[in-house]
């Protein structure tokens, strides 16, 4: 093992050693509470290569790319650069080591200008210590004379668009001069011709003989850019082709190719009549002319990329976000859903995505977590909260979805993912929902806690609850749905029936 | 994941740990007894074996300790009230003016004097609620955080205060407004206080949802809380308090200042936070304020007691609530590594 320190030193003094591979990661893993991100992932990345990296949200591309950038530590596993063993312990490490990394999450600060953001920590400072400004917007204009970006060094960045901040961060990362450049999705932002530019900055990056790790969802891409391609599922690696010779197809079927085990108990449940109905919903911006029913005991899962709208979508039929045009009705009768408590009055239940930002009060008790929704209009009288019978309530809820813990004072945030999600569950059971939406219900959580939760959303849907259920993870929605819309940039691009639907057909409508 | 057997899949009912309040507890407990020590090393005298010390140094922070359970409730949903202070100076000057008996010479309103003790009482509560409601909705409807809200407020109280005699003070009391600042009475008052919100947090769903904004506000919207409407309580009601402290300050001084109540807004949050209040909100409790107001007035009291010398006192006073804010932040991440 060799510090990040010394190999810094070996770098600057030219002495690097000659090695087959650039980057070579070996046997890694890496575990979070209550999930293996990545298990016995290998990776090789050669000299003058594109090398796109494929999968399913949650496939454990990201998990990777964090410990190629330093901002993860792999909990076993080798990390090798140039053919050294090196341990980084910091983003700046991998800098230092010629790794750069282009976040998909814009990270400049944008109340300084563009030169500042991009030599951030490498100022150029005049005699007295001051930061020489004429220099570092001349650097900058070199860098992008380079590049051939046509943007401003002196303007502040938040006068700038997405696509041109992009365009920023892009170069902040070249101008490293680093060795292995890590690019996630680098052109969700990007119009047709900045993607065009970006393709040309990469393709002259390879002739210099760096190395591109390049993540994307999107296949015309990595067959017009990448040299290689390795595809990743459920946190394990699947395989590594040279991308010439390997088909759309194939790689699809990498990428989903597991097999549907008996985890999903779907039963057929007597389908009533239509209870949620929306028609024409349109959130401007972000989702335009959604339509769908669901009926009493029906599932219909919604299958799309992150970033295809289907979260919005659902906040907007709950009234977290009201719809800009469309309409929602209940029962027959068209609603005006503005807030969620309108929402909540009419019987509507929404688990979000994100446990821990939009669902758990982490600070706070089992008990104080479950009873939040039904304090509005139950359990109370004269504002005073009836403690002995809400107490019962949440005892008998925890007891019925089997949520593991010594008591209900247990903090939530002391318990594992699967167990906080059945808090939330059990929260929005309490108040009787006719109509459940669940954004990725088992996201993050193992699989013993993911097949009970399945098992008590067909409970529920037997007992005449219309479900609409949200998930990046395919066999979950086609082992639970009854039908399937999918959708693609805001978009449904296609209903599925539970008969006709399968992997590939739902990869073909998302990612088209 | 817990692999936890099915003998602990039932979940019994909350049986609740040791408070947290125990260890603020101990800490006043321990300062008090460090000066009781002292006591009889430097001065040959017992800090704890006299009433009278012990009598006046609560009677001192109970004006403080009313601002803080209304600022402890602010703080809890995530918020911060710099406003008090000024609100204690605003509703001192303008309750008093309706409080001036028949027989002074410069009554404010010659007209209105002699009126029934209610309405100055009134008056006071509704000058700091309006206060509050104001802080309140700029925070919910401008979306401008609660400092700047808050500060403005600061401001512009401690100028209605000061232009609303131009500067004089306003003196002549009724004996009936007078009283409720005699005796021990602002301590009755402060307890009291103390008492009823500490069960308005614990058992009433309008505690429910302050928690529940602080911890997690997204959570609580989903949830179907109105959380702008629920601000506007919360600001409200820590307006309404500092308002009743005005009234006890004035009347404890049988006259009314522009000046009075200036910091009383730090204390009441030192106040809160050495009571165990969380800054990042969703945690904090009454019980926690009340004793974080007493070992403020002991640790006055003590190095009063043990003739230090005022300056040194502001000193240590300073060091200490920043000691206080370095162990929440402690506390925070040990929490957080679980």
């Amino acid at each position: 093992m060799v510090s990040p320190q010394t190999m810094r030193a070996v770098r600057e003094s030219g002495a690097t050693p000659q090695s087959e591979f650039l980057l070579e990661i070996s046997h890694a893993r890496k575990e979070f509470p209550g999930v293996v991100a990545l298990d016995d992932v290998s990776l090789q990345l050669k000299r003058g290569t594109v090398h796109a990296l494929m999968g399913e949200n949650g496939a454990g591309k990201s998990t990777l790319m964090k410990i190629i950038a330093g901002i993860y530590a792999p909990d076993s596993g080798n990390v090798q650069l140039r053919g050294i063993d090196i341990r980084l312990k910091s983003p700046l490490d991998a800098l230092e080591n010629g790794i750069a990394m282009i976040h998909q999450e814009l990270n400049l600060m944008p109340f300084m200008t563009v030169a500042e953001n991009i030599w951030i920590r490498r100022e150029p400072l005049t005699r007295f210590g001051f930061v020489d400004h004429h220099e570092l917007n001349r650097r900058t204009a070199e860098l992008f004379a380079r590049l051939k970006i046509d943007i401003d060094p002196e303007i502040q960045v938040s006068y700038l668009s997405v696509a041109s901040r992009q365009m920023v961060e892009i170069a902040k990362a070249v101008s490293y001069e680093s060795d292995v450049l890590i690019m996630d999705e680098p052109t969700s932002a990007l119009t047709e011709t900045e993607v065009a530019h970006l393709f040309a900055i990469i393709r002259d990056l390879r002739a210099q003989g760096k190395g591109v790790v390049y993540i994307t969802h999107k296949m015309s891409e990595l067959f017009e850019i990448a040299d290689e391609v390795s595809v990743f599922r459920d946190g394990r690696y699947i395989g590594t082709h040279a991308s010439a010779d390997v088909t759309r197809d194939q790689i699809i079927r990498m990428m989903v190719g597991r097999e549907i085990t008996q985890m999903f108990p779907k039963e057929e449940v007597a389908i009533g009549e239509v209870v949620l109905s929306v028609k024409n919903l349109s959130l401007k911006g972000v989702f335009e002319d959604i339509s769908f029913d669901v009926r009493a005991g029906e599932i219909l899962g919604i299958a799309g990329l992150v970033g295809s709208g289907r979260s919005n979508v659902a906040e907007t039929v709950f009234g977290v976000t009201p719809a800009s045009s469309g309409t929602i009705s209940i029962n027959g009768e068209v609603v005006n859903i503005a807030t969620p408590t309108i929402a909540i009055q009419h019987g509507m239940a929404f688990i979000t995505e994100d446990r821990k930002e939009t669902g758990c009060l982490l600070s706070l008790d089992i008990q104080e977590n479950m009873q939040l929704a039904v304090l509005q209009d139950k359990y109370s009288r004269f504002g005073f909260v009836s403690q002995g019978e809400l107490s019962r309530t949440c005892e008998d809820m925890a007891q019925k979805l089997r949520v593991k813990t010594p008591n209900l004072a247990e903090r939530v945030e002391n318990l594992s993912g699967g167990n906080q999600q059945k808090v939330l569950i059990g929260r929005w059971l309490l108040t009787n929902p006719k109509i459940l939406i669940l954004d990725e219900p088992t996201r993050g959580i193992d699989v013993g806690a993911k097949a009970e939760i399945h098992k008590l959303v067909t409970q529920l849907a037997h007992q005449g609850v219309a479900v609409v259920m949200i998930s990046s993870e395919l066999p979950e929605v086609l082992g639970m749905s009854d039908r399937i819309m999918v959708m693609h940039h805001g978009r449904a691009t296609g209903f599925l029936d539970r008969s006709e639907a399968d992997q590939v057909k739902i990869m073909d409508l998302a990612a088209r | 994941m817990t692999t936890t057997s099915d003998a602990l899949a039932t979940p019994r009912s909350r049986s609740r740990k040791l408070p947290t309040e125990l260890s603020i507890l101990a800490v006043l407990v321990g300062i008090a007894l460090v000066f009781e020590i002292l006591g009889w090393i430097f001065i040959k005298q017992s800090f704890l074996m006299n009433q009278q010390r012990l009598t006046i140094m609560i009677l001192q922070v109970s004006v403080v300790g009313i601002i803080a359970v209304g600022v402890t409730q602010v703080i809890i949903t995530g918020g911060i009230d710099l406003s008090s202070g000024s609100v204690v100076g605003m509703t001192a000057m303008i309750a008093a003016s309706f409080a001036q008996s028949a027989d002074w010479a410069r009554p404010v309103y010659p007209a209105l004097v002699g009126l029934p003790v209610i309405i100055p009482l009134v008056v006071g509560l509704a000058i700091g609620s309006l206060a509050g409601v104001v802080n309140g909705s700029l925070i919910s409807y401008t979306k401008i955080p609660p400092f700047i809200a808050t500060l403005g407020m600061m401001v512009s109280a401690r100028g209605v205060a000061k232009w609303y005699t131009k500067g004089q003070p306003v003196s002549g009391l009724t004996p009936e407004f007078n009283f409720i600042g005699s005796g021990i009475w602002p301590v009755i008052i402060f307890l009291g206080v103390a008492a009823i919100f500490h069960i308005g947090l614990r058992y009433t769903r309008y505690g429910k949802f302050t928690y529940a904004i602080g911890a997690n506000p997204q959570a609580a919207r989903v949830s179907g809380i109105n959380i702008e409407r629920h601000l506007v309580k919360v600001y409200a009601i820590a307006g309404m308090l500092a308002g009743l402290a005005g009234l006890v300050t004035a009347a404890r001084a049988q006259t009314a200042q522009a000046g009075m109540g200036v910091m009383y807004e730090l204390d009441a949050i030192a106040a809160a936070v050495i009571g165990g209040t969380s800054l990042a909100g969703g945690q904090g409790r009454i019980t926690g304020t009340v004793i974080g107001t007493i070992i403020l007035g002991t640790m006055t009291s003590g190095f009063t007691f043990l003739r230090v010398d005022a300056y040194y006192q502001e000193i240590i006073k300073g060091m200490i609530i920043v000691a206080a804010v370095v162990a929440d932040q402690y506390r925070q991440r040990k929490r957080k590594k679980v």
